[in-house]
């Protein structure tokens, strides 16, 4: 899938992948970091494959199919003096890993009194549209909402990726780095700054316009924009708020955004209860209620598992017609 | 290897401290300024020192919710873990753990995990640390005869052998799980046979038998400071009290017999101060300990009950290390 990456000499500019951006940022930083390490399964064959770069080998640790228990140690080993990043691949499988992330590293900077702090990621990569299932689609991200003392970030681009991924592994708290599989292949210039960061808790406002507002949820962002480029050829314009962080969470980006139309969509690709979109909507309703024109609409996948059968499966994720259509509906 | 004479006031002091404090917090429930619920770990006494003794003041513990004794067994000062228990500001975790989640980062007590199994896989963690970074520290996890049966235990087992780290698994069979029986939960009697599964030695020892426990860890110490990875040790123990200070539980799961034996025949204090008294102690040291025990912790008593209770601005703190707004 990659290419060996230099961390030094990769700077050319030169189109990069969302998937090579994200080893890109790992090898970037275990380069700059020696605290830095990888645990996760199948990382002796990308390691062998110089994807890290060249990092002693006690640094990446290939690990048996134990999420619980290499997450765990991920947490004993952030609280004393390492920052690691824990790969749980697929998304689904963030489950396993939950009591640890949910019960010990959320919680133990609080519980201690700030005794220790727990700086670890969690990465998980969601695969979903692509008749994998409903044991291999999951968009887990608002349930780690739900914990306090949790970062969560849905990066959504090659640059934003590789930024957010560092500015992860830099933080001095526990983040869930929710990754899209369906954005591997997509390919920009990225910034070949090594300290270029994107800082958690702040939203990326895409577009800035004046008839409706879109506010995206990782790779939401993408059918959302196709949506207002079609809008604009009718006379119609948009604003685009990619919120990248769910916790911390841009508050101050999103109700302005909000606000200053009166029309918000909020594109998402959890489930529609509980979802991230529904946080977002709540506290649109809440805070700028006076504002509003219209209802704040969700776009987001059904409260249904996801099928195997692509006959049943296409249509169900938020896409440039059914994010259209809920625009058009508030105009 | 043994407790050396120099320490074995030491010891004999960490072993009253504990047992007092088990003592003092017993006294605190019934006077009503405990909040929430507290497990007594006494008659665990000569395991936790034990294996304490034998660890240097850098390396790592980790325990369970049955573990006031585990951070003053590696020399932790019980003020302000009496405070804790109490939920004052003064605490150790400034209130926000209480008596199952004490930590003390000053004596390499990484914390304590009231979800059964939790600390195994953190204490392993603290070890790939050292080993990653270099050191010589090793890391020790208590954990009971419950926790054995969940799955993180074989899975960091299996982990720490493939990666020789330096973590020392302990636990301390006290014979039930809560209520339950370990002999209904487990398929033969001694967790200490698992070891074998990952290809790491395993002990079993009188958990009663404060130099017996010594041994076995300063061994697996040993090991694991050489990089040879990780041991599993069993120490046969006895919980004096009930599962949970103060907690009527209806129907006997435990004989009256079996207990009074332990009290009578197996108190780890007792079989200690006679054996130092055997080995040339004199009584007036031994007093002398005892007392000087009695006077620190009345002095945490006061403390604890004397110290303010954290200020409510102050919920918020230690959420995150960098600011977020909180609440939204």
């Amino acid at each position: 899938m990659s290419s060996k990456i230099d961390p030094v000499s990769s700077g050319a500019r030169k189109p990069t992948t969302y998937f090579d951006a994200i080893s890109l940022a790992q090898a970037e930083e275990m380069a700059r970091d020696k605290t830095v390490i990888l645990i996760g399964e199948d990382q002796a064959l990308y390691a062998a494959g110089g994807m890290f770069g060249d990092v002693e080998p006690g640094r990446i640790r290939s690990a048996p199919i134990s999420e619980p228990g290499f997450s765990g140690m991920a947490v004993g080993a952030a609280m004393t003096g390492l920052r690691p990043i824990v790969d749980l691949t697929i998304a689904s499988f963030v489950y396993l890993a939950s009591d640890q992330i949910i019960n010990q590293a959320a919680k133990l900077r609080f519980m201690t009194g700030g005794q220790f702090r727990v700086p670890v990621v969690y990465r998980a990569s969601m695969w979903h549209n692509q008749s994998n299932a409903a044991q291999h689609s999951d968009r887990p991200y608002p349930m780690f909402m739900n914990a306090p003392g949790l970062k969560v970030v849905v990066p959504s681009t090659p640059t934003n990726v590789r930024g957010l991924l560092k500015a992860a592994i830099r933080d001095d708290d526990p983040v869930v780095f929710f990754e899209d599989n369906d954005l591997w292949p997509m390919k920009e210039v990225i910034p070949d700054d090594p300290d270029f960061v994107v800082p958690l808790g702040k939203a990326d406002v895409v577009r800035d316009g004046s008839d409706i507002t879109f506010i995206t949820v990782g790779a939401c962002r993408h059918p959302a924009l196709a949506a207002a480029r079609v809008l604009e050829t009718e006379g119609v314009s948009s604003t685009l708020v990619d919120v990248l962080s769910l916790v911390p969470m841009d508050r101050d980006t999103i109700l302005s955004a909000a606000a200053k139309t009166g029309r918000v969509v909020v594109v998402d690709t959890a489930h529609l209860t509980c979802s991230a979109a529904s946080e977002i909507a709540a506290t649109i309703v809440e805070k700028v209620f006076d504002s509003l024109r219209k209802p704040v609409l969700r776009v987001t996948a059904p409260d249904v598992n996801v099928p195997f059968s692509p006959a049943l499966e296409k249509g169900l994720f938020p896409n440039e017609m059914s994010i259209l259509a809920a625009a058009r509906s508030l105009l | 290897m043994s407790i050396s004479n120099e320490l074995q006031c030491e010891t004999y002091r960490r072993m009253l401290r504990i047992r007092a404090f088990e003592k003092a917090v017993e006294k605190l429930i019934k006077e009503g300024e405990v909040p929430g619920s507290a497990h007594s770990s006494v008659g665990q006494e000569a395991t936790i020192v034990g294996a304490c003794m034998a660890l240097r003041d850098d390396d790592y513990i980790s325990g369970t919710h049955r573990s006031h004794g585990h951070p003053i067994g590696k020399g932790a000062d019980v003020k302000p873990l009496l405070a804790e228990i109490l939920g004052k500001a003064t605490g150790v975790c400034k209130g926000r753990g209480g008596s199952m989640h004490l930590a003390d980062s000053k004596v390499g007590s990484i914390g304590e995990s009231a979800i059964i199994g939790g600390g195994i896989p953190i204490a392993a963690g603290a070890a790939l640390s050292a080993q990653v970074r270099g050191t010589d520290q090793v890391a020790l996890s208590f954990f009971g005869d419950g926790a054995a049966n969940a799955g993180v235990l074989a899975e960091t087992m299996n982990m720490a052998a493939i990666w020789k780290l330096p973590v020392i698994f302990l636990c301390e069979n006290n014979l039930y799980a809560a209520t339950t029986p370990a002999r209904d939960t487990h398929g033969q009697p001694d967790v200490a046979r698992r070891a074998d599964g990952y290809g790491i030695p395993g002990v079993i020892v009188d958990g009663q038998d404060v130099d017996a426990v010594y041994d076995a860890v300063a061994t697996a110490v040993l090991r694991a400071r050489q990089g040879e990875g990780p041991t599993l040790i069993e120490a046969k123990t006895y919980r004096f009290d009930e599962h949970c200070i103060g907690l009527f539980i209806k129907g006997a799961y435990r004989a009256k017999s079996e207990i009074e034996f332990y009290k009578t025949e197996r108190d780890p204090i007792t079989l200690y101060r006679a054996r130092l008294l055997a080995c040339g102690r004199t009584a007036e040291e031994l007093q002398s300990v005892e007392s000087e025990v009695s006077r620190t912790l009345a002095e945490a008593v006061e403390f604890a009950k004397t110290s303010p209770f954290p200020a409510r601005e102050s919920l918020y703190d230690n959420m995150y290390s960098n600011p977020v707004r909180y609440p939204a």
